[in-house]
């Protein structure tokens, strides 16, 4: 099952797209494990996720921490902390 | 009481504050206090042309009703509404509303205050800068200041 990632402000900048469907290997099972997976993936995702502790994540829309378990997500989006009002 | 449900708004289009805070008023006798709060686009003494707000569309309404249901357990609110624009924004242009409607001027106080403290940490919006000379402009900053003060209402309220 393939899995949309979204990606906003400098994370999309950096990585250069504003979102992607992926297949997610086996073993992913948390979002920092995601995090360290797509790091891997190449220099602008290697750039966008440098700091990976600093990088806001949703699942379904909603805010979740980095160990919470992404299975069932249909939506995974990646920011950087929020600056809106 | 019955429940208040808040009116949500993300648009990239201007508002009125006037026809806001009449829209909870209108042909209300109950309502004594309304406090309403808008924030404004600085031109940080010249150096902005404007700033760009960008979003996550559907989540960005889906977490500010959140917030705004929140506000609306805690504080005895008759009406609420947030508004929070989108898009290239100038300087002496609103940004986002917040009007609270109340019997009392403390509930509707606490209540915008509060709305404003997590909308700044928690509503998916990100500022780009524009610079007035033409130079490429970047991501404002988060500051620690404003997850502290949206930090400090997970105290109880004071009794």
């Amino acid at each position: 099952m393939s899995t949309k990632l979204i990606y906003f402000a400098w994370v999309r900048e950096r990585i250069g797209r504003p979102e992607e469907e992926v297949e997610l290997p086996a073993g992913i099972e948390t979002v920092a494990d995601l995090l360290r997976w797509l790091k891997s993936r190449g220099e602008e995702y290697e750039n966008a996720l440098q700091y990976p502790d600093v990088i806001r994540v949703a699942i379904n829309q909603e805010h979740v921490e980095h160990r919470e378990k992404i299975a069932g997500a249909r939506e995974i989006a990646l920011f950087p902390p929020m600056t809106g009002g | 009481m019955s429940a208040v449900v808040p009116v949500v708004r993300i648009q990239a289009e201007d508002f009125d504050v006037a026809a806001e805070i009449a829209r909870l008023t209108r042909g209300r006798n109950d309502i004594g206090a309304v406090v309403t709060f808008s924030g404004l686009c600085r031109d940080e003494q010249g150096r902005l042309s404007a700033l760009e707000l960008e979003h996550y569309p559907g989540m960005a309404e889906a977490e500010i009703s959140r917030i705004a249901g929140e506000a609306i357990e805690r504080w005895p609110l008759q009406g609420l509404t947030v508004i929070h624009r989108h898009g290239k924004i100038a300087p002496g242009e609103n940004i986002v509303l917040v009007v609270a409607a109340s019997a009392h001027r403390q509930a509707a106080f606490e209540a915008a205050n509060f709305l404003m403290d997590y909308l700044k940490s928690r509503a998916p919006f990100w500022k780009k800068e524009h610079h007035s000379d033409g130079s490429e402009g970047g991501w404002v900053d988060a500051k620690d200041a404003d997850d502290k003060a949206a930090g400090r209402w997970k105290q109880p309220p004071s009794k």
